[in-house]
């Protein structure tokens, strides 16, 4: 063994919070090099603010401290703790970053930290441009010819030399932040100025356009031995981000010359550079010769390298942390096999499908173009034993409303040709419609770039739709075609719409015909394990999918009722992202520990729930009703938990009981109780419970007699969305009207629900874990900012800080009241307005709500172990009154990822739009206000401050904020009203001038001089306004890489907490510490 | 919906897999065996060393990107592994109708009915793959609806060494390099192109040709087919090439055979080494490499004579990969450092040898 015996302690970066381009693939590579430290029998520290993550959970570091990632606070924890090693590849960009700060600066060298795995060098050898192509050129390997300009005139001219179109990249940026193609020089001048915010350096190189894009996942150990993990084809050629792109593994249109010359030149490269560890090496590819290009690499587990993991039962970032320690591949084991080497490449005997999954909808303003920069907030992976059966699971994985490639939704599009040439989030479909219109394969690919064998196999689906619609009625279709259609990933429900047609009114129906009839005709899934070796040695884990091309199942079935299956939460998205996996994770830990097998069904590459160690067995497989159905009708487990994956699960309840499914927990029936707004309205009234006042209507005229009764604002839902987000503030007649004729459709079949929306008041949530009806643990938390901001948005204060006794007092009553009233057992969550001290019930949800692991952490109580418990029927003992009574507080702050959603209106309202969370410890609010905020990337302005507050009410609340800030002689500009006001109130400002506006300075000209170093941009009205001279200053805020806040409550939470407290002098304290 | 024709494949213990054909739609019968590479299909199928076999592929999609000319002559082919195809037949789970690749000229469905030799797919391979695991290699036939049941063929008692070797001498490479003896025991053409790009000239010589009155500097015995007790000539000359002290090195079978000129012996694996991935690990050294495999028999270690020692072992089973005199310049590998197809991490295996010329 040549493990280095010199390492006793490690401290080891998170990524911090989940935001595009870095996301819960993190928590997994943490949470691996965590167990290899374990293995090891090392003491581990990890800093990472995210407490939603699997990693920061007990029993994964020694000591974990809830902080940024950013050098000033590493160094107070290296200080405190004094680790020998540091592990700077499994945190992404962030902990990469801070690393290389951290070295340059000497706190490695003076603390004596030995930086673990590829050493800091070759880092900064992969991240420096002009350095890597150097490195590269040492070894002939061609890499993209870049140049970098460091002001917008050089880099005017190296693109007049290189001829457009070209691509700007910004450098030491991550996922391609800043990055993005340029057809002439006016889009240039405007990237630039944009990149040059974030980074002092550009690169503009020419663009490859219509290149495949293909990845290799390289391992190097210390002795220079190197192995190949996976190769990945882009389906997307070069031009969109790899995090943007469909992604096939392994590639499927490289012969094996080109696979392996590829693969022998990134084992040149990486032994260039001396990485240990992993890496990726990204390459443009010549779709008509052996040309090539190395686009880059990634010197740190990535998001590629999760996926990697995934897609092949290879543990990289375990085995990568092993390496860092010393290791050979060849001391160490294949953990699937535990017989054979982990010294090996594995070979695949299916094929992996991951899909991007955006949420683009959710914002204002943003622009739909997908291309070299990031913006999607998730993925999935789909398996199969053909590209079409992948694919087509994979779409519906993606949970937007899709059944696959086909039988969708009529895809309306003014112009095909434009909508494939020009990427959007939705061009797969366009593609769909195109070979329906009858577009030929070589067309599609003139304007799409796509290679012709992916778009052959996806004809192949449409040839096979187009088969099955000669049919009437699902016993009409042959069996052969049944069978090629479920070979082909064909849904019950693409079957069934695709033979009963537009009469298809009671879907339900219909998909259980086709259910019935196939089951009759033995077309039935097959159950394959992933093991590594193509099935040349036996495996030893139950990593699982399931296939039609197949005729029999790798493992055998017990039908003990001894297994209890725990559904997951699919892929992240706005509203439902790693705090689930927690649960998941957490649910399947209790599951075992309590003497049962534990079962995960999810898909999401990006977690620790679909990790094969997690569970007895994982099925990485759909969440669809009828995907639940194969795996419940070959497991006939024990029981299904739903209520711990979010709302994917939850919305499967009624159908599941109905097949008389085990549902564990609250019953299905509570479920829907709760679920359906009418029932639950009603069961509020019956039990005597307020709740703001609120109506289904379907006219116009109803919604204004609704209006006269309740006053505005009003809170509008349509049930549906033309265009833009689908719920929002109306504050007048105009906004009403506008709102419901340009944006949303009412009619009778399509009701809008309207709802008085109180101002002023506060939300408070209720976490809780009942047992029959009766509260076994709760918590209480307040928020921030006033009722308005989407609880997913809000900053959180655990426990409350400023609510009255009396509230709590009532919120608990009513609380104890709704767990009874719907027979609670398991986890729910209840929120609640207050004002003065009066509450209403907003929302309720039989399920753990996105806050659970920040409570269960904050409070130290696991309450999804509670709940999991209670779900088992296993007894669980009340916590003791004082465990709820603490002595510090946690703040949950937001991750916004504006600056990647080019366009978007950076303002916070009804519809989420963070894409992830920290929470941090503090002895008081303040403490932890300071370092949530400081976690999601706000800075302390060391210069100017910009205020601009609409209305008078937010003015005032600002007031305060702007004294403090003025005593502690920070400069201040302010907008007219703004500035006025100050004056007033004796507070000096300096007036700008907003857009439109005659007169210098503009608010503008101080944002590109980078004179203020934080803006307070405060909207008017809730209501989101096209082009105001708000969002405009908003959003030059986040493109030039400005902090920016948006709500006067939190700004002045903030505000207080830096001119109160310094970063430096603030506390530093562990978990267990408090 | 097309309308393929079914097949089934019948192994000898009776198992049945049904299927549908995409290639030359006739009988076929030979031995079973997986290779679970992920690329290569067309090296594979013209590689000698699959004479007499019923390839399955593990990996589901076949036919991805068609099939490459077959380039320069029929002695050297630019692209492929060998003349013609050598299996019997190839299995998969998925075929592609439609292929796209540059330097494609055909389907492989075209090829296959070309050279006439079956193709099925809508297999499952995967619990085909696990039965050969558990039960070993075993034959096989194919068998179309209509059509005789061929007879069984066992590859094992036939001399393929002879039926894939050439029948005379060729040279290749410069005429003034250094002269390497290569013993052409149904060789793969990567071996020629790797031995003649490295500036050597190359004698290729028939398996059963005396060589041993010419004038060379070196001797290479190829890679081949089925059971090394067939090729008890060839081993009587690397016994008498020995004596010259001259340099000897020796891929696949040709480890075999320079190990049974050593005095081991060989034996068969239950199902054999046939993939890309397999590590081998250089003995006493931490030096590991992935390389290509494609054997059936392997050297037994513990017959090795005193003056040889193992050069190379398999990381996961810890079988023979290689030998070498302890004293003398010969020495051999069990796996391809020609890949073609599969990785080529162990290319310097033929610059240790030119060094030695």
């Amino acid at each position: 063994m040549n493990k280095d015996t010199s390492i006793h302690k490690v401290l080891l970066l998170g990524s911090g919070a989940l935001k595009i381009g870095e996301a819960g693939e993190f928590d997994y590579s943490g949470a691996q090099a965590l167990k290899a430290m374990k293995e090891e029998g090392l003491e581990t520290v990890l800093i990472n603010p995210n407490i939603a993550t699997v990693q920061t959970s007990e029993g994964f570091a020694d000591k974990i401290y809830f902080l940024p990632v950013t050098p000033a606070f590493v160094e107070r924890v290296i200080a405190k703790e004094r680790p020998d090693g540091i592990l700077l590849a499994f945190g992404g960009q962030t902990a990469l970053n801070c690393g290389v700060e951290l070295f340059r600066s000497g706190v490695l060298e003076r603390y004596g930290v030995k930086v673990l795995g590829t050493p800091v060098r070759a880092i900064i050898d992969t991240e420096d441009r002009e350095l890597f192509v150097e490195k590269l050129d040492q070894i002939d390997v061609k890499t993209i010819r870049s140049s970098a300009a460091s002001d917008k005139a050089s880099a005017l001219a190296i693109a007049e030399e290189l001829g457009y179109p070209v691509i700007v990249r910004a450098a030491y940026a991550l996922g391609g932040l800043g990055s993005g193609f340029c057809d002439n020089a006016e889009e240039l001048d405007a990237l630039v100025e944009k990149a040059l915010a974030f980074s002092p350096q550009v690169l503009i190189e020419k663009s490859l356009r219509g290149w495949k894009e293909i990845e290799y996942e390289v391992v190097r150990d210390r002795f220079d031995n190197c192995i190949t993990v996976c190769n990945m084809e882009n389906f997307d050629p070069l031009g969109i981000h790899t995090g943007e792109s469909i992604v096939v593994a392994p590639s499927q249109t490289l012969s094996n010359d080109d696979y392996h010359y590829l693969r022998s030149l990134a084992i040149k490269i990486i032994r260039h550079i001396g990485i240990v560890g992993e890496c990726n090496v990204q390459y443009a590819y010549d779709p008509a010769s052996m040309d090539y290009r190395v686009i880059e690499v990634n010197a740190r587990l990535s998001r590629s390298s999760a996926l990697a993991s995934k897609a092949t039962g290879y543990p990289l970032a375990f085995v990568a942390a092993k390496l860092g320690l010393g290791y050979g591949l060849f001391d160490l084991k294949n953990s699937v096999t535990r017989s054979t080497s982990a010294f090996f490449e594995p070979a695949l005997d299916y094929v992996v499908v991951k899909i991007p999954r955006w949420d683009l909808g959710k914002f204002h303003g943003v622009k739909r173009e997908i291309g070299s920069s990031m913006k999607s907030v998730g993925e999935v992976m789909a398996i199969g034993r053909t590209f079409e059966e992948a694919f087509q699971k994979g779409l519906r994985m993606i949970g937007q409303g899709m059944h696959g490639f086909v039988e969708n939704r009529d895809f309306k599009v003014d112009d095909l040709e434009r909508a494939l040439a020009d990427p959007t989030d939705k061009r797969v479909f366009a593609i769909a419609a195109a070979m329906k219109a009858g577009m030929d394969v070589d067309r599609i690919h003139e304007l799409t770039k796509i290679d012709r064998w992916f778009l052959f196999k996806l004809h192949n689906i449409i040839a096979t739709a187009a088969e099955l619609e000669g049919y009437d009625g699902v016993d009409a279709i042959p069996a052969e075609l049944m069978r090629l259609a479920k070979q082909q990933g064909f849904s019950d429900f693409q079957i069934a719409r695709s033979v009963i047609k537009d009469a298809m009114a009671d879907g339900e129906a219909g998909v259980l015909a086709v259910r019935e009839r196939r089951k009759a005709l033995g077309i039935v899934p097959v159950v394959k394990q992933i093991d590594t070796l193509a099935a040349e040695y036996p495996a030893m884990t139950n990593y699982l999918y399931l296939t039609y091309n197949g005729t029999q199942n790798d493992v055998d079935y017990l039908h003990d009722h001894r297994s209890v299956i725990v559904l997951g939460s699919g892929a992240y998205r706005i509203g439902s992202s790693v705090e689930f996996d927690w649960c998941s994770v957490n649910a399947l830990m209790t599951v075992k520990k309590e003497g049962w097998r534990s079962v995960m069904i999810n898909y999401n590459p990006e977690t620790v729930s679909t990790d094969y160690d997690a569970c007895d067995r994982l099925y990485f497989d759909e969440l669809t009703f009828e995907r639940v159905m194969d795996i419940i009708d070959l497991e006939q487990p024990h029981g299904t938990i739903l209520s711990v994956g979010g709302q994917i699960p939850n919305n499967l309840a009624t159908r599941l009981d109905a097949r008389g499914v085990n549902i564990l927990g609250t019953s299905a029936r509570s479920i829907d109780n709760a679920e359906d707004r009418h029932k639950f309205s009603a069961m509020l009234d019956r039990l005597g419970i307020d709740q703001p006042r609120w109506r289904e209507l379907t006219s116009l005229d109803d919604i204004h007699q609704f209006v006269a009764e309740v006053g505005y604002p009003v809170l509008v839902r349509p049930s549906y969305v033309l265009s833009g987000a689908a719920m929002n503030v109306c504050s007048n007649d105009d906004e009403l009207v506008r709102f419901l004729s340009l944006a949303a459709n009412v009619s009778k079949q399509h009701p809008v629900v309207v709802t008085e929306f109180i101002q002023d008041a506060k939300e408070v949530e209720m976490d809780a874990v009942a047992r029959e009806g009766e509260i076994k643990a709760y918590a209480i938390s307040e928020h921030i900012e006033y009722a308005g901001v989407h609880s997913g948005d809000a900053t959180i204060q655990f426990p409350p800080q400023k609510l009255y006794v009396e509230t709590m007092r009532r919120i608990k009553k009513v609380s104890a009241k709704i767990a009874k009233a719907l027979n609670i057992s398991g986890p729910f969550n209840i929120q609640f307005l207050a004002k003065d001290n009066d509450i209403k019930v907003i929302e309720c949800n039989l399920r753990a709500s996105r806050s659970f692991p920040f409570v269960s952490k904050v409070l130290k109580i696991n309450f999804i172990d509670l709940a999991t418990r209670i779900m088992l029927g296993h007894d669980v003992e009340k916590p003791a009154k004082s465990a709820f009574d603490l002595d510090y507080v946690g703040v949950k702050a937001s991750q916004f990822s504006f600056s990647r959603l080019q366009g978007a209106d950076p303002v916070l309202g009804v519809d989420m739009s963070s894409t992830g969370e920290v929470g941090c410890l503090g002895e008081m609010t303040s403490e932890a206000v300071l370092k949530s905020l400081l976690s999601v990337g706000q800075r302390i302005p060391q210069k100017g401050v910009l205020l601009s507050s609409g209305g008078a009410k937010h003015k005032a609340a600002m007031l305060d904020a702007a004294r403090m800030l003025d005593a502690r002689g920070y400069r201040i500009y302010a907008t007219e009203g703004t500035q006025r006001f100050l004056e007033e109130n004796g507070v000096k400002a300096t007036r700008v001038y907003k857009p439109g506006e005659e007169g210098k300075p503009t608010a503008l000209d101080i944002l590109h001089s980078h004179d203020v170093d934080l803006v307070v941009n405060i909207p008017r009205d809730l209501s989101s306004a096209e082009i105001t001279s708000g969002y405009i200053i908003r959003r030059a805020a986040i493109d030039l890489n400005i902090p920016l806040l948006t709500n006067a409550r939190l700004a002045s939470a903030f505000i207080g907490a830096f001119t109160s407290l310094s970063p430096d002098t603030v506390e530093i304290k562990a978990w267990d510490e408090y | 919906m097309r309308q393929p024709t079914p097949a089934v494949l019948v192994l000898e213990d009776g198992t049945r897999f049904e299927g549908y054909s995409f290639g030359h739609e006739a009988p076929a019968a030979g031995e079973v065996v997986f290779n679970t590479a992920m690329t290569g299909y067309p090296e594979s199928l013209t590689d000698p060393s699959y004479e007499g076999q019923i390839l399955v592929t593990t990996f589901p999609l076949l036919g991805n990107y068609g099939v490459p000319p077959q380039g320069g002559s029929p002695d050297l082919s630019e692209y492929l592994e060998s003349s013609r195809i050598h299996c019997r037949a190839i299995i998969a789970q998925d075929y592609a109708w439609e292929h796209s690749h540059w330097l494609a000229d055909r389907t492989l469905g075209d090829w296959l009915r070309e050279e006439k030799v079956a193709g099925l797919y809508g297999i499952d391979t995967r619990a085909l793959t696990k039965h050969l695991r558990e039960s070993g290699s075993m034959l096989g036939k194919i068998i179309f609806e209509g059509q005789p049941e061929p007879e069984s063929y066992d590859p094992n008692v036939h001399n393929l060494i002879a039926e894939t070797s050439c029948t005379e001498v060729r040279e290749y490479g410069p005429e003034d390099g250094k002269r390497v003896v290569l013993v052409d025991c149904g060789i793969k053409h990567n071996i020629i192109r790797c031995l003649s790009s490295r500036g050597v000239r190359v004698i290729r010589v028939p398996w059963d040709y005396d060589f041993t009155g010419m004038e060379y500097d070196g001797l290479f015995i190829s890679n081949g087919p089925g059971n090394p007790d067939f090729a008890d000539k060839t081993v009587e000359h690397i016994r008498r090439a020995m004596d010259t002290g001259k340099p000897i090195c020796g891929i696949c079978m040709g480890n075999q055979l320079l190990a049974k000129a050593a005095g081991a012996k060989i034996y068969k694996l239950k199902y054999g080494h046939r993939s890309h991935n397999q590590p081998v690990r250089r003995v006493g050294t931490n030096q590991c490499y992935i390389t290509s495999q494609n054997h059936g028999f392997a050297v037994d270690d513990s017959t090795l004579p005193a003056d040889w020692e193992p050069l190379f072992i398999n990381m996961n089973d810890g079988t023979n990969e290689g030998i070498r005199h302890k004293s003398r310049p010969y020495f051999s590998a069990q796996f391809h450092p020609e890949a073609s197809s599969g990785p080529r991490d162990t290319e310097f295996f033929f610059d240790e040898f030119i060094r030695l010329l």
